[in-house]
């Protein structure tokens, strides 16, 4: 049973979490079997850009360790067979252009929409 | 029996997602379809049984007359009505996200598990409803 997570909000949580929730609980099912593919639209597609840091979260004394990093959270995905996508008019709508974006990285047409989603038998927007 | 599994993020009381969440599982298991729940994030919360109804002076009532509602009589609620009809009901909270929150008092319907309980759920489900957070 093949899977597609659409993420729509981007830093949903974070800095809290210390990662993405849901490309956590991505990498988490496909742990247990799950086929999951990722599309990352709205303001999601940032996520696909190279050389984020969110280093430097301080409250009063108290520093953050272990940051999210969600350019290795992509990464792992992608090298664990995942798919991953980003919708071709977000990314261009907030000036992002393939050569700043992570390798590997699809970019797909709103267009396609239909048609990929027609490739899996869950779809779960986020 | 027919199934079907459903994902919530929500923390309670916050937003209108919650009610209809639980208004879809209750309808479903009125049809007498098995319904299997897991709680992620914020979600954990709902079924906490420290939550206490509370009088409002701005409604002008009392403890009683408010009869405030609280999201893990819901839960029992519907474990209860499932129970009765003979339908499976199966409430998953998710052990990280109950560790954050130090949500360990729960109603005794539900149990503790992680993602993978998500998965399984899912394939042994006709179809699977996720609500996230926005």
């Amino acid at each position: 049973m093949r899977v597609l997570q659409i993420i729509e909000p981007a830093y949903r949580a974070t800095l809290e979490e210390q990662d993405d929730t849901v490309l956590w609980f991505t990498r988490a099912i496909r742990a247990a079997g799950a086929p999951a593919d990722v599309l990352l639209c709205g303001t999601a597609v940032n996520y696909s850009v190279r050389g984020q840091d969110a280093e430097g979260f301080h409250v009063g004394g108290w520093s953050q360790h272990h940051p999210p990093a969600i350019e290795h959270e992509i990464t792992k995905l992608i090298e664990s067979g995942a798919r991953v996508a980003a919708l071709a008019e977000d990314l261009a709508e907030r000036g992002i252009h393939t050569e700043s974006m992570l390798p590997g990285i699809e970019v797909l047409s709103r267009k396609s929409l239909g048609g990929l989603c027609a490739q899996y038998e869950r779809v779960w927007k986020w | 029996m027919s199934t079907l599994t459903f994902l919530l993020m929500d923390a309670p009381y916050e937003q209108a997602r919650t009610s209809t969440a639980f208004r879809l599982i209750d309808s479903a298991l009125r049809r007498k379809v098995g319904v299997r729940v897991f709680a992620y994030e914020g979600a954990v919360s709902l079924a906490m049984t420290g939550q206490k109804p509370h009088a409002n002076a701005v409604h002008g009532r009392t403890l009683e007359e408010e009869a405030h509602p609280t999201p893990h009589a819901w839960v029992a609620a519907l474990g209860a009505m499932a129970q009765e009809n003979g339908v499976p009901f199966d409430w998953v909270n998710c052990g990280l996200c109950v560790d954050e929150r130090g949500a360990n008092e729960v109603v005794p319907c539900t149990r503790r598990g992680s993602p993978a309980d998500f998965w399984k759920m899912t394939l042994e489900s006709a179809n699977t409803l996720v609500i996230p957070t926005r």
